[in-house]
């Protein structure tokens, strides 16, 4: 029987955040005063929450394991981020937004959420120029938008391809003003390692300082998970080589229950694995398919011999071309959404299309020739250039290409050493955010009283698959309008219970768990680093829990994992000391719980007997290959309790409920 | 790719167990490194091989590995980032190299900068800069006015954004002679001063955080243009000519 309340308000789907705002206790300003807040993660989210919780008045202790809040993740979004402003006049509004997000994620998430998260984008634009953020404008002094995968409107505001740079550091300028107050504590190089819990409330956190391995409590009236996601369950991945779940997994094991965690969307433009030793892979932004073709050869002998560099892909003819995608989605095209695109890519390559010379031949085309043709050929008119040259046109093509991608063209070139502008990127999908998380009731509150999450460690708006630009969104709309508002509701009762001590029992019983585990990993003595294992869940992830799942695929997966993780703690050589900055210690204990985690993950997608969105199971697909939901057996969030083990872990089910939106099948044919 | 010609290549890495311990340079060989890793790869190889010997690995921070969070900090060479222009650590790839090469791999060397451990540095005060006036004094609330109620001329917004475009590495400090923060100061100074929301706390923002920057320890500005050369992201030193005016003007109106 289920035992979650997501406490949706009452009312019509409109009213229901303005009620509910209405409704919510307040704290008063100088009660806030005596009120400590901790953020664990400076991204869009910890960051945004962290400034806008001090602005308040609040006293909050915030935490990142890099060696400054601006250096969190977040920073490396490159496209943009999506607002209802409807600036373009293109028919965009906030149910546009609000229905786009719950179609692109095949109508597994909560119609109150994601109204909610469409109806404050357009505040958050606001906020941001506010900051001094400077978003790209026209040469009328007005924003500029662009376009983005799964939808038919422009609503996307971006800064070149470093949006969730200038995003993150204007989250950062507003902290740094908080700090510079003294309303924020800020604790750099410090890896949150437990939760503790008071009375059955979040009161605190047990920290490791990354710099010298002490040990620290630190405690709060309430604590905001903000850590991102766990996409690196699978090593390689779009994620940043710190990027990691432990934050999130450790609240889990106190009680937060884990929702969707087999929704993961795997992004179809990266650029392609080159080797073994790779450590980590790099997306080319979804922006490129505005004017990026996407195309494999038609033959397999063709792509046999552009593999083994026999053949240019420039000297392959038109009609020896399959441009798979505006084959199959002839209205959205190159621009249907990512799970789609990427799906596509895999079967092509499975098929034996594939056009990069390794291991496992994955790698399609994205190509511009053909929009250097059509800018050339417009701006030869612009400029009244009459009958331009071939090479002219080509010339003035590349020029617009460089203006809009040159950063991305430059960054692609760097790393393979081929020239975008002159011969086709070569591109596949890999893992880049992760739709599932920590389970959370309307207020981002999860199971534990007092302890939130929000921004992509929780699983809260995108259903099993998010549209581009939306991170962004939903990152600072959490941070900035949603949290701050609810968690003064849970506050507004703590406000006589005084400063909370770090020396009752359940601080003392936190930190020596973390001792323990810690002196487990340094004293291993095995044979086998970090990395090794690591490694090898990955491949055990991407193999069985990727793109395409089956049954056998995933019981196998299961076992395996469960194996590994055994073999690490009997086998992992950590080098060096607990008590001096130590990177393979931290990473250690990072891998140990995305070993569990990964269990849970694969358990996951098991159960989910239906495809929706980023979760594919191979014996649930059309006659077409198209993902087949079972809206009548599985509209609803899977949320796991921990009990002991991964594998013991309890399953319970929130049911999705759909009052405004009909449910169907997603078409982007 | 994988079939490229291997690089046998001979390191000399700054080793220094803590902030207090003496350093030195220890050589390491390595065989084969693939022309197609990038140079933080190769240094994760190394870690893999020190690992299994039981050594302990070489301390350096990264992150992103995508040329954007501005954590990776090597000094290779003799230069902040390495050999190419426009690119930081995380992006430089091992054919920049050459077969038989002998690598020098140090920290960034700056007083404000003080070593950690191995090739990683402390470079906080770099926020405490950001601390003395790196924003725009405006609280969340959802009542902001309409973004496009403030239009911004297209030039300024793109040299605004230009400026900002600045990760925060510290490589223009590593590569000025004074140890200088001018373009990492400038940077966060230009950005606001040509933007109308920055219009109101100018004077104070640019007095503040110059002051910081000196209290930090961080040396002047000698105009050699060094920090524009090595700057991953290709920050202008127009940005110091602008705080410098900036700072004139309210130096004298205060």
């Amino acid at each position: 029987m289920s035992t979650l309340d997501s406490k949706i308000p009452e009312g019509p789907l409109k009213d229901k955040w303005t009620n509910h705002k209405n409704n919510i206790n307040l704290v008063n300003p100088a009660n806030k005063r005596n009120i400590d807040v901790i953020v664990v993660g400076t991204g869009l989210a910890g960051g945004s929450a962290t400034a806008s919780l001090a602005e308040l008045g609040y006293n909050v202790k915030a935490f990142c394991y890099q060696d400054s809040p601006r250096r969190a993740h977040s920073i490396a979004a490159q496209g943009g981020i999506n607002a209802a402003k409807n600036y373009q006049g293109d028919g965009d509004s906030t149910y546009r937004l609000f229905y786009d997000t719950i179609k692109g994620g095949d109508y597994r998430s909560r119609e109150a959420n994601i109204y909610r998260l469409a109806e404050v984008s357009a505040n958050i634009i606001d906020q941001c120029v506010a900051q001094g953020v400077p978003f790209a404008r026209d040469y009328g002094g007005l924003l500029d938008n662009r376009s983005f995968g799964g939808v038919l409107v422009s609503r996307t505001f971006y800064a070149k391809g470093q949006t969730g740079q200038q995003l993150l550091l204007g989250a950062y300028s507003a902290m740094n003003r908080q700090i510079a107050k003294g309303k924020i504590q800020m604790f750099n190089r410090h890896e949150m390692l437990d939760v503790v819990k008071v009375d059955g409330k979040a009161r605190g956190i047990i920290a490791r300082n990354l710099v010298t391995g002490e040990i620290t409590r630190h405690s709060a009236h309430a604590v905001v998970i903000a850590s991102g996601g766990y996409g690196n369950v699978f090593f390689l991945s779009t994620n940043a080589m710190g990027s990691n779940a432990t934050a999130a997994w450790k609240i889990h094991k106190k009680g937060a229950y884990f929702a969707n965690p087999c929704y993961t969307q795997i992004h179809p433009t990266c650029i392609p694995v080159h080797g073994t030793q790779q450590s980590k892979l790099t997306l080319m932004s979804e922006s490129l398919r505005n004017d990026g073709r996407i195309w494999v050869p038609a033959k397999l002998e063709d792509a046999k011999a552009i593999r083994e560099g026999k053949l240019k892909p420039t000297a392959l003819k038109e009609e020896d071309r399959d441009y798979y995608l505006e084959r199959r989605y002839p209205s959205f095209g190159n621009l249907v959404p990512r799970d789609v695109a990427s799906r596509a890519a895999k079967e092509r390559c499975d098929a034996g299309f594939g056009v990069v010379d390794n291991e496992t031949k994955e790698g399609v085309f994205l190509d511009f020739a053909a929009a250097i043709q059509r800018y050339g050929k417009e701006q030869a008119h612009i400029k009244g250039i009459h009958n331009p040259s071939a090479e002219e046109i080509k010339s003035l093509g590349e020029k617009v290409i460089e203006s809009k991608y040159g950063n991305l063209f430059d960054m692609y070139m760097q790393i393979t050493a081929e020239n975008p502008y002159k011969t086709p990127m070569k591109i596949y999908p890999a893992v880049h955010y992760t739709m599932g998380g920590t389970w959370v009731d309307y207020n981002l509150m999860t199971t534990v009283p007092g302890l939130y999450s929000i921004g992509e460690s929780n699983f809260s708006d995108h259903g099993a698959n998010r549209l581009g630009a939306s991170a962004l969104m939903q990152g600072l709309a959490d941070g900035y309008f949603i949290l701050p508002y609810t968690i003064g509701d849970y506050l507004a009762d703590d406000i006589r219970t005084g400063e909370i001590s770090t020396d009752s029992p359940e601080f003392v019983e936190a930190e020596k768990e973390v001792k323990d585990a810690i002196d487990k990993l340094v004293n291993s003595n095995g044979t086998k680093s970090v990395d090794y294992y690591h490694k090898k869940l990955g491949l055990i992830m991407w193999n069985k829990v990727g793109m395409a799942r089956t049954i056998e695929g995933l019981n196998e997966a299961i076992k395996e994992i469960a194996e590994l993780r055994e073999e690490f703690w009997n086998n992992v050589r950590v080098p060096g000391d607990a008590n001096e900055m130590n990177q393979e210690l931290e990473k250690a204990g990072r891998v140990a719980d995305f070993l569990e985690l990964g269990e849970l993950f694969a358990r996951d997608a098991l159960e989910r007997n239906e495809s929706c969105g980023g979760h594919f199971r191979e014996e649930y697909k059309t006659e077409e290959g198209e993902a087949l939901r079972d809206d009548k057996d599985f509209a609803y969030v899977s949320a796991w309790e921990f009990t002991g083990k991964p594998s013991e872990a309890i399953l319970h089910k929130e049911d999705l409920i759909f009052d405004n939106v009909e449910l169907k099948t997603r078409s982007y044919k | 790719m994988s079939t490229e010609k291997g690089l046998n290549i001979t390191l000399k890495v700054w080793r220094q167990k803590n902030a207090e311990a003496k350093g030195q340079l220890d050589t390491y060989e390595m065989e084969d490194v693939s022309p197609n890793n990038s140079f933080l790869e190769m240094l994760d190889i190394l870690n893999d091989d020190l690992i299994n010997k039981g050594d302990s690995p070489v301390a350096f921070d990264h992150d992103c590995r995508e040329g954007i969070c501005g954590s990776c900090s090597l000094h290779i060479n003799g230069e902040p980032h390495g050999p190419g222009r426009r690119v930081t650590t995380c992006q430089l790839h091992m054919r920049e190299f050459e077969d038989g090469e002998t690598i020098y791999i140090e920290p960034f060397r700056a007083k404000a900068f003080p070593i950690i451990k191995d090739l990683i540095v402390d470079r906080s005060a770099f926020d405490r800069i950001q601390h003395a006036g790196g924003y725009v004094s405006v609280n969340t609330s959802g009542n902001t006015q309409d973004a496009n109620a403030i239009p911004i001329e297209k030039e300024n917004a793109d040299k605004a954004f230009d400026a900002a475009t600045c990760i925060g590495c510290g490589a223009c400090v590593a590569a000025c002679k004074n140890a200088s923060a001018s373009l990492f100061v400038s940077a966060k100074v230009s950005q606001f001063a040509l933007l109308p929301q920055g219009q109101v706390e100018a004077k104070d923002r640019v007095l503040n955080m110059v002051k910081q920057a000196e209290e930090e320890g961080f040396g002047p500005c000698s105009n050699t243009g060094a920090c524009e050369v090595e700057c991953p992201k290709g920050i202008s030193i127009e940005n110091i000519a602008r705080m410098n005016r900036e700072f004139l003007s309210a130096s004298l109106s205060k």
